[in-house]
């Protein structure tokens, strides 16, 4: 197959332009939309397919999702966009109540097939209601599947894969990967939702991550492999379904972990894959599972405070001594 | 007309005579969780519904028994919902206020107020662009019109000329809350005027008027005139829901309302007219407490749900 090397931005809208092109069912529904959205994602929709399929929205958050539902509910393939993550609180009712539950409480008469596209994270100050990271409210929810790619590659085939998918998907787009490039195959290709990729290999201690904090764990792979220390890295892509196989087989090799978001350590996704890891795991690990994440405020609008509550290399280069420092401590 | 009339009529007895045994059997304690009735207020699914193609959809409320009877929903199966049976119309697991059968368009009764205004105005959405010439209603109550929601959905619809019609059941109650409290202009027809729609008031006592009225919005609907904001006067005979107190209404109030009855009403314009007689009315009321009769032991006699029903539906 060949590549090109494009944004993260391009590479969604790649994946949305060969949906629209194949399936008449896939509608798109958003503020600003028709203009190519807040970061360029949906750019040239709407003259490929009309004022119809590619609908600019009032700034009316939850009629963007319930109108999705409804649709979806009734032959369409909605994908709504929610611009700023922060936007979704404005619509919890249609995600939580409607959306994620209507399959269930119908006793499985339909399925909601749509995906809530919503960019997250800090990026140049934009501040405490712009750079935040739900993913844990969504995963937390019975009958959301969360996706969070962290390369164009994974942008392009995993949207393919949230729109086809059956069930509502939350589709998250970190800002700070958004322009960043990388080779994403041309054509048609969907990556399955559930599939955990090995980045890098490892054999030391591994680290979990998704999103940005992929990047910024690469990063400290090699600060890390500098001093000896070799990390495999675990890029999870969605967090549900969560490929918990692909974990635990990285796991039982290394004996370490070291689970990496953006999204506040306290009640965040880390902690239910420290969970989970434990409870499997416990004999064959040799420290506690570690977590690196933001520290618990809102993001605040200083360019150093900012820094000082997002993690980024340094920070998980950190947590990684940490974790074989207590091993050998333990030894 | 006539024959409408008719149908009408077999509709609102149906759900008078269901949710009367409800009532009963929720009392009795055979009825897990808690119901709302649709009591009172049966003029207003009847005669929307008889306006509707087969093929149309509706949005539902907590209050919803009478509009998936009245969108025909089988009442064995409502009644095995009721009762959480494997049986009901969502193999129990929905329940009263979830009640839903996609098969015939009845898009779930909502636990959340108002929320049925924006999976309407979606389902309208679609039905456009599939150029299907369907139909949305999305019923709603005085409730439910001061919830965020039923704005945005208004606007979102009158700015697309969606095929949506908005039935607002005014029964002067939001749960306890006389509509006086809460509510500064009370003519809820107004509201029509900000989305730049019409607003039409009925009496939602009045089949016949309800099913004119409705019936002339649904066809401007279905030929891309857009939305109508439809406002169903009316009076809730119950409580908010079987139990309630009612300490916010006086008996004389309730009493007055119960006087205005709509099948009683119906009833005395078919048989003024000629349509009805004494022999057919007792005929109507016979045959739909017998099939009530034959819904309650059908669910009775149903299993519960297989606990693997849940992993199922949760679709990981």
């Amino acid at each position: 197959m060949t590549e090109r090397t494009i944004s993260f931005g391009q590479a969604t809208l790649d994946a949305m332009q060969l949906a629209m092109r194949d399936d008449e069912r896939v509608i798109v529904l958003g503020e600003d939309i028709g203009w190519g959205g807040s970061f360029g994602q949906f750019r040239g929709l709407r003259d490929e397919f009309g004022p119809e399929r590619v609908i600019d929205m009032p700034i009316s958050e939850a009629i963007i999702v319930a109108a999705s539902v409804g649709a979806a509910l009734t032959g369409l393939l909605p994908v709504a966009s929610m611009s700023f993550v922060e936007f979704t609180m404005g619509a919890m009712d249609e995600i939580v109540n409607q959306a994620a539950k209507l399959d269930f409480m119908s006793g499985g008469q339909v399925r909601v097939p749509m995906v809530l596209r919503a960019s997250d994270g800090t990026l140049r100050s934009s501040a405490a209601q712009h750079s935040e990271s739900f993913e844990a409210l969504f995963a937390h929810i019975p009958g959301l599947k969360v996706v969070a790619p962290s390369n164009p590659a994974d942008a392009k085939g995993l949207l393919a894969a949230a729109i086809a998918d059956e069930g509502p998907v939350v589709f998250l787009e970190n800002k700070k990967i958004g322009s960043s490039r990388g080779p994403v195959p041309e054509g048609r290709f969907a990556i399955a939702l559930g599939e955990a990729a090995v980045r890098r290999p490892g054999t030391d201690v591994t680290l979990i991550a998704y999103s940005i904090m992929v990047r910024h764990a690469e990063q400290a792979c090699a600060e890390l492999a500098e001093s000896g220390i070799d990390a495999e890295l675990v890029d999870l892509r969605s967090l549900v379904p969560l490929d918990l196989e692909t974990l635990y087989a990285s796991v039982r090799k290394t004996r370490h972990a070291v689970v990496c978001h953006e999204a506040w350590t306290f009640g965040g996704f880390g902690a239910e894959i420290a969970a989970q890891i434990t409870e499997e795991l416990f004999d064959e690990l040799e420290a506690p599972v570690a977590r690196v994440g933001s520290r618990r405020s809102h993001i605040p609008f200083s360019p150093p405070l900012e820094r000082a509550i997002v993690p980024q290399k340094e920070e998980v280069v950190g947590a990684v001594r940490h974790v074989l420092g207590s091993r050998r401590q333990t030894v | 007309m006539n024959e409408k009339l008719l149908e009408i009529h077999r509709t609102m007895v149906r759900i008078r005579v269901f949710e009367e045994r409800v009532q009963e059997l929720f009392l009795a304690r055979r009825l897990p969780g808690f119901v709302h009735l649709y009591l009172g207020m049966e003029a207003i699914a009847a005669g929307v519904c008889a306006a509707l193609r087969p093929d149309d959809y509706i949005t539902s409320t907590h209050r919803g028994h009478g509009h998936a009877i009245a969108k025909g929903v089988d009442l064995d199966r409502l009644m095995a919902e009721l009762y959480g049976k494997e049986t009901g119309v969502c193999q129990g697991i929905g329940g009263s206020m979830h009640v839903a059968d996609f098969s015939l368009g009845m898009l779930g009764a909502n636990g959340i107020v108002a929320a049925g205004c924006g999976i309407a105005a979606g389902a309208g959405l679609s039905a456009a662009y599939r150029r299907s010439q369907q139909v949305a209603i999305c019923f709603f109550g005085d409730g439910g019109i001061n919830k965020g929601t039923i704005h945005e959905s208004l606007n979102f619809a009158a700015a697309r000329k969606l095929p949506v019609v908005y039935v607002c059941e005014n029964n002067r109650y939001a749960q306890y809350t006389a509509i006086e409290r809460t509510t500064p202009a009370v003519e809820l027809t107004s509201r029509a005027y900000g989305y730049g729609i019409d607003g039409v008031s009925v009496d939602g006592n009045d089949a016949a008027a309800v099913y004119a009225t409705s019936s002339s919005a649904i066809e401007r609907a279905r030929a891309g005139g857009g939305p109508t904001l439809l406002v169903a006067d009316t009076y809730r005979f119950g409580g908010h829901f079987v139990g309630d107190a009612e300490e916010y209404r006086t008996k004389e109030e309730v009493a007055e309302a119960r006087g205005r009855d709509p099948i009683a009403r119906l009833e005395a314009r078919l048989l003024d007219e000629g349509l009805l007689d004494d022999a057919v009315r007792a005929h109507t009321w016979a045959e739909a407490a017998a099939e009530v009769a034959a819904a309650e032991s059908f669910a009775e006699s149903s299993p519960d749900p297989d606990p693997a029903l849940l992993a199922a539906l949760t679709r990981d």
